[in-house]
C-alpha cells in the first residue's frame, strides 16, 4: 500500500473539496479542513503502527520515474527519524487548525485561502520528510516557502509583508546555494556511472575533499538558515512576530525542523568526511546560538519575539546534538526536534490567545492573569516549564540526552551549553512572574479564560509534553536504531563514559 | 557559366513557405477587404496560416536533410523544435495582438493630428500588424535553419525589419513608441552591419559562405586565425545584439517599454528563440572546434549579462522595463547553454527557450490588461493591491514571475536546473555560480512585485483590470498551464527534445 503517497494526497483532496465550497460558508470550510487534517493524523498513526522499529532500512518505500532524462524519481521512504517528524507534523496541523479557528478572519484574504494554504503546506511537510530522491526533496523544500510566504504576508500582523519577504529571500538564497551543490552532485554522479538523485547512490560517490567541503557548505548553509543557526537567524524573530500564532507553530515547529533534519539526512549522509571537518566550527556556532538565543530572549519585552529567541537557543541544542556524533546526542537531537515542536506550539498558541484577548503582545501588559484567567495562566506556565526543560516534562529527556551525548566527546562545549539551561530558567520565569503573578495590569480585569475549543486544542499538546516526560521510551525505541545507524555509518563509535581517568 | 536551376524540397520548406504565402495574402486583404470585415479576416487568416504551418511541421518532424534548398537550409531535429517553439509562441502572441485597441489606427498619420483622430473616430483601424507579424515569423523560422551566411543574413533582416515597424505602432504614447522604433532600427542596423562585417571576415578566412565550408576550415585549422577571430567576434556581436546580451543590450529596455505591449511580448519571446537557435547552430557546429578562442569571452559576457540584468532590474519602477531587464538576465542564463557545448546543453537550451517564451507572452499579455482611462498602467506603484481587485489575474502574473525566478514546480526551475547542470558538466563552474547568485538577486525583484500585488492596499487612482477578451484569456490560460505543467511533468517534452535534438552537419 502506498502509505506515504496516500498521506500526501489526503490534504490535496481536502483542498479540492474546500475549493468547490462557496466562499461565504466559512464554517463548512473550517470543518472540512479540520476533518481532513484529522484523517491525515489517523492515517499517519495507522502507518506508524506498521513501522518496524528495529529495521534501520527505509520503510514504506515507493519509487516511480518522474523525469527520466535527468534520472529523477518520485521516491519516498521513511526511517525512524522521518517517521517521528511526520507524526509530529500531522499532530500539529489539526491542533493549529482548531486552535486558530478565528485566526484567518483578520487576514487580508479569505478564510478559504487560509485553509487551502495550510493543507497544501501539510502535503509538502510530509513530502519533505519522506523524500528519498534529492531532487524531489529540493523541489518540496523550495516550493513550501510559497505557502508560508503567503500565510505570513496574507494573514499576519504588523510588518507582515516585510517579514514575509525577509523570510523568503533568506530561504531562497540558502536554497540556491544548495541548488548549486545539487547540480554539482548530479554532474559528479553522471560521471561515475549514471546520473541519479537517489540518496543511497549519491552517498557512495567519490569526491575530492575540497569538492566535498564546498558541497557540504552549500547544503549546510541552506539548512542553517532554515534551522536557524546563529548568525543566520535574523529572519526568524521578524517572521514569528508578524505571523499568526498558527503559522508560527508550523514555521518554527515543523519547517525549521527541515533544517536540522536535512543536516542529518543530507549533510551527514552525503558528506561524512566534510561533516567531520566542519564539526568544530559548527559546534561553536551551536553553543553561541544556545547562549545568544537565551540571552536575547531574556531581554525581550514582546511575547512572540521572546518565544522566537528561545527557539534559536533550542535549535542550538539540536544542532549540537547532531554534530556531537554520538548516538545519545543523535537520539537526543531527534527527540528534541519532536519535543520542541510541542513546547513551541504550546507557547505560541497560548501566547497567541493571551495576545488576542489583551490586544497587545507586550509582556508587561499581562499582569495578574493567574487570578483572572487561571486555566490559561497555568497552561502557559506549563508550556514555559516545558521550554526550560523541567525534569518530568518531555523536553528534559531530550536536553539531557543531548548534553550527555555531547559531553562524552566534547566536554567543554557541553559544560558551556549547560549555562543555556540556567538562562532558560531566567527567560521563562521572568515573564511568568511579570505577566502571570504580578499585580493586575489595568484593563485585564475582564479577560476571559480559555473556552472549550481552545481547551480541546491544547489538551493533546499538553498531554504529549507530560506523558513523554515520564515515559519517552515508545518514541526512543523508534529513534534509537535510526540514530545508531547514522553514527555507525559515519564510522564513529560512542566513547565509553570515563570517570575522569581514575 | 551555365545556370543551374535550383532544386527545392517544397515539403521541408513548406512551414516557411506557408507563412510567406499567408503574409502576402494578408497584404492583399489589407488593401481590398472592407474595413468592417478586415480585422476578422486578418485574424482568421493569420491564425489559420500559423496552425497550418505548425501542422506541416509536425508531419516532417522526423525528417533530416541538408539539401532542402540547395544546401542553404537544413532541416533537423533542433530545427523542427525551434520552429515549433516559434510557431506556438507566435500563435499565443497573435491572440494578444488581436486586441487592436493597442495599436494606432493609422500608422501613417502624425501623432496627435486631426487625421489620426478622424480615423479613430470613424473606426478606420488598419491591421497591417498581422502581415508584418507573419513576415517577422517567417524570418525567425528561417534564421535557425539557415546554413549559409547569405541566407542567415537575409533571415536576420527578414525578422528585424517588420519588428522595427511593429515597435512603432502603439496607439497611446505614440511618440515614445516611435522613438523606440527608431532606436531599435538604428542600433539594429549597426548590429546588422557588424554581422555583415563578420561574414566578410569569415569568407576571407575560409573562402566559403556556407557554414559547412567554414567549419572545415576551422577543423582543418588552415586559414588565418586573425580573420577567424575577427569574423567570430563581429558575427557574435550581431547575434548578441538580437538576444540583448550586455554590452549590446542598450536598446532593449527602451524598446520593450515603448513598443505596444503585445509586440513586446512577441519580440521578447520569439526573437530570443530565433536568435538563440541560430547562435546554438553556429557555435555548436561551426565554431565548436575553436572553443578555446570564444568560450572565455562568451562566458564573461554571460556572467556580466546575468548579473547586470538582475541588479539593474532591482531599481526599476516600471513593469515593462523590469521585464526587459529580467529578459536580459535570462539571455545570460541562456548563454550558459551555448557555453556548455554538449548535448545536454542543446536540449536544455531548447527547453528553456520554449518555457521562457511561453511564460513571457503570458506575462506581457497580463500587462496589457492593467489600464486606466489613458491606456496601460505600467508604473509598478500603481499595481498595488492588484491581488485584491482581480485575484485571478494577479495570481497568474505571480505564477509567471515565480517561473522567471525559477521556483520549483514551474517550468522556469526545470529550465534553470537543466541549463546550469549542462554548463556545470562542461566545466563552466564560474558561469553556474554567477547564474545562481543572480537568480537570488532576481528573486528579490520578482517577489517585490508579488508583495505589491498581494500585500499592499490598492490605491484609488482609476487603475483597473480590463476584462480580458476571449483570445487574450485563452493565451494567458494556456501559458500558465504550460508553465505549471512543464514544472510538474516535464518528462514528456524533455524526452521528446532529447530524441530529436541533434544537429546534422
Amino acid at each position: 500500500m502506498m502509505w506515504l503517497t496516500l498521506l500526501m494526497a489526503i490534504p490535496i483532496i481536502g483542498t479540492g473539496v474546500i475549493a468547490i465550497l462557496p466562499k461565504k460558508n466559512e464554517q463548512a470550510v473550517k470543518q472540512i479542513a479540520l476533518t481532513t487534517t484529522l484523517i491525515v493524523l489517523a492515517t499517519t498513526l495507522a502507518m506508524a503502527t506498521r513501522f518496524q522499529r528495529d529495521n534501520v532500512e527505509l520503510q514504506f518505500t515507493e519509487k516511480y520515474s518522474w523525469i527520466p532524462s535527468f534520472g529523477i524519481n518520485y521516491a519516498l521512504g521513511i526511517d525512524g527519524l522521518s517517521l517521528v517528524l511526520i507524526v509530529m507534523s500531522t499532530i500539529l496541523v489539526p491542533v493549529v487548525v482548531l486552535a486558530g479557528w478565528n485566526e484567518p478572519q483578520g487576514g487580508r484574504w479569505s478564510v478559504k485561502n487560509y485553509y487551502v494554504l495550510i493543507l497544501v503546506l501539510e502535503t509538502m511537510m510530509i513530502g519533505v520528510f519522506a523524500a528519498t530522491d534529492l531532487f524531489l526533496f529540493y523541489v518540496i523544500f523550495e516550493a513550501m516557502l510559497i505557502p508560508v510566504y503567503f500565510l505570513i504576508g496574507g494573514y499576519g500582523t504588523g510588518e507582515r509583508s516585510g517579514a514575509a519577504v525577509k523570510f523568503l529571500i533568506y530561504s531562497l538564497f540558502g536554497g540556491l546555494l544548495m541548488l548549486a551543490a545539487i547540480i554539482a552532485l548530479y554532474v559528479i554522479s553522471s560521471s561515475q556511472g549514471g546520473a541519479t538523485f537517489d540518496l543511497a547512490a549519491l552517498s557512495g560517490l567519490q569526491m575530492s575533499s575540497t569538492t566535498q567541503n564546498l558541497l557540504f557548505l552549500g547544503f549546510f548553509i541552506a539548512f542553517a538558515i532554515k534551522a536557524p543557526l546563529w548568525p543566520l537567524h535574523t529572519w526568524l524573530p521578524d517572521a514569528a512576530d508578524s505571523a499568526t500564532p498558527g503559522t508560527s507553530v508550523l514555521l518554527l515547529g515543523v519547517l525549521d525542523k527541515v533544517g536540522t533534519f536535512g543536516m542529518i539526512r543530507y549533510c551527514l549522509t552525503l558528506f561524512p568526511e566534510a561533516s567531520k571537518t566542519f564539526t568544530p566550527v559548527i559546534l561553536v556556532l551551536a553553543v553561541i546560538s544556545i547562549l545568544y538565543g537565551a540571552i536575547l530572549a531574556i531581554g525581550q519585552r514582546d511575547l512572540k519575539r521572546l518565544i522566537a529567541f528561545t527557539s534559536i537557543s533550542h535549535f542550538g541544542f539540536i544542532t549540537m546534538g547532531i554534530f556531537a556524533m554520538t548516538s545519545q546526542g543523535h537520539s537526543g537531537a531527534t527527540l528534541y526536534m519532536f519535543n520542541h515542536g510541542f513546547s513551541t506550539a504550546a507557547l505560541f498558541l497560548i501566547g497567541g490567545w493571551m495576545i488576542s484577548r489583551r490586544g497587545s503582545s507586550t509582556i508587561a501588559d499581562f499582569g495578574g492573569l493567574q487570578r483572572i484567567t487561571p486555566v490559561m495562566a497555568w497552561m502557559f506556565f506549563l508550556a514555559g516549564m516545558s521550554s526550560l526543560a523541567l525534569p518530568g516534562l518531555s523536553s528534559f529527556v531530550s536536553e539531557f540526552l543531548v548534553l550527555v551525548g555531547t559531553f562524552t566527546r566534547y566536554p567543554v562545549h557541553a559544560v558551556i551549553a549547560t549555562f543555556g539551561i540556567v538562562l532558560a530558567a531566567l527567560y521563562i520565569l521572568i515573564p511568568v512572574q511579570k505577566a502571570l503573578h504580578g499585580p493586575t495590569t489595568p484593563g485585564n480585569e475582564n479577560l476571559s479564560d480559555l473556552n472549550l475549543r481552545e481547551k480541546i486544542a491544547i489538551a493533546p499538546v499538553m498531554a504529549i509534553i507530560v506523558v513523554l516526560g515520564f515515559y519517552p521510551s515508545p518514541l526512543l525505541n523508534v529513534i534509537n536504531p535510526a540514530a545508531s545507524h547514522v553514527i555507525a555509518q559515519l564510522g564513529f563509535s560512542d566513547p565509553a563514559p570515563s570517570n575522569g581517568g581514575k | 557559366m551555365s545556370f543551374i536551376s535550383p532544386t527545392l524540397d517544397y515539403t521541408l520548406l513548406s512551414p516557411i513557405l506557408i507563412l510567406l504565402g499567408g503574409a502576402l495574402i494578408g497584404v492583399l486583404v489589407e488593401a481590398f477587404i472592407s474595413k468592417a470585415l478586415r480585422s476578422t479576416t486578418q485574424l482568421t487568416l493569420t491564425i489559420g496560416t500559423l496552425v497550418l504551418s505548425l501542422a506541416q511541421l509536425w508531419k516532417i518532424r522526423n525528417e533530416q536533410s541538408m539539401s532542402a534548398a540547395m544546401g542553404s537550409v537544413v532541416i533537423d531535429g533542433p530545427a523542427i523544435l525551434l520552429q515549433a517553439s516559434i510557431l506556438i509562441i507566435a500563435i499565443l502572441s497573435i491572440l494578444v495582438i488581436a486586441d487592436t485597441d493597442q495599436f494606432t489606427a493609422l500608422a501613417a498619420a502624425l501623432p496627435g493630428s486631426e487625421e489620426e483622430r478622424h480615423s479613430i473616430r470613424t473606426g478606420n483601424q488598419v491591421t497591417e500588424v498581422y502581415p508584418l507579424t507573419l513576415f517577422a515569423i517567417s524570418g525567425m523560422m528561417l534564421f535557425p535553419v539557415a546554413t549559409d551566411l547569405i541566407t542567415l543574413f537575409v533571415a536576420l533582416e527578414m525578422l528585424s525589419l517588420p519588428l522595427y515597424l511593429m515597435a512603432g505602432l502603439s496607439r497611446r504614447r505614440r511618440l515614445a513608441s516611435q522613438e523606440a522604433a527608431l532606436k531599435y532600427f538604428l542600433l539594429g542596423s549597426f548590429s546588422s552591419a557588424f554581422f555583415l562585417f563578420g561574414m566578410a571576415y569569415l569568407y576571407g578566412y575560409s573562402a566559403s559562405v556556407t557554414l559547412a565550408g567554414i567549419r572545415e576550415s576551422v577543423v582543418g585549422g588552415s586559414g588565418n586565425d586573425v580573420l577567424l577571430l575577427l569574423g567570430m567576434a563581429f558575427l557574435s556581436i550581431g547575434l548578441l545584439f538580437k538576444v540583448g546580451a550586455v554590452p549590446f543590450h542598450a536598446w532593449s529596455p527602451d524598446v520593450y517599454q515603448g513598443a505596444p505591449t503585445p509586440i513586446t511580448g512577441f519580440m521578447a519571446a520569439a526573437t530570443k528563440v530565433a536568435a538563440f537557435g541560430a547562435m546554438l547552430r553556429i557555435y555548436y557546429t561551426v565554431f565548436a572546434n575553436a572553443e578555446w578562442s570564444w568560450s572565455p569571452v562568451i562566458s564573461m559576457i554571460a556572467i556580466v549579462t546575468m548579473l547586470f540584468g538582475s541588479f539593474v532590474a532591482l531599481a526599476q519602477r516600471d513593469v515593462k522595463r523590469m521585464l526587459a531587464y529580467s529578459s536580459i538576465a535570462h539571455a545570460g542564463f541562456l548563454l550558459s547553454g551555448v557555453i556548455a557545448l554538449n548535448k545536454a546543453g542543446l536540449d536544455a537550451s531548447i527547453f528553456y527557450l520554449f518555457a521562457y517564451g511561453v511564460a513571457t507572452v503570458g506575462a506581457f499579455a497580463i500587462v496589457t490588461l492593467v489600464r486606466d482611462s489613458s491606456g496601460e498602467v505600467t508604473d509598478l506603484n500603481r499595481w498595488r493591491g492588484l491581488g485584491k481587485r482581480s485575484p485571478w489575474v494577479a495570481s497568474a502574473f505571480a505564477g509567471f514571475l515565480l517561473a522567471f525566478a525559477g521556483i520549483p514546480l514551474t517550468s522556469g526551475f526545470i529550465g534553470k536546473f537543466s541549463i546550469f547542470s549542462a554548463a556545470y558538466e562542461s566545466g563552466a563552474k564560474g558561469v553556474v555560480f554567477a547564474g545562481i547568485l543572480s537568480s537570488a538577486v532576481a528573486a528579490f525583484f520578482y517577489i517585490r512585485v508579488i508583495v505589491l500585488m498581494f500585500f499592499t492596499d490598492p490605491i484609488q487612482d482609476g487603475t483597473s483590470i480590463e476584462i480580458p477578451s476571449v483570445l487574450t484569456r485563452f493565451s494567458i490560460i494556456f501559458s500558465i498551464l504550460v508553465t505549471i505543467a512543464l514544472g510538474v511533468f516535464p518528462a514528456p517534452l524533455l524526452s521528446f527534445i532529447t530524441t530529436l535534438a541533434t544537429f546534422i552537419r
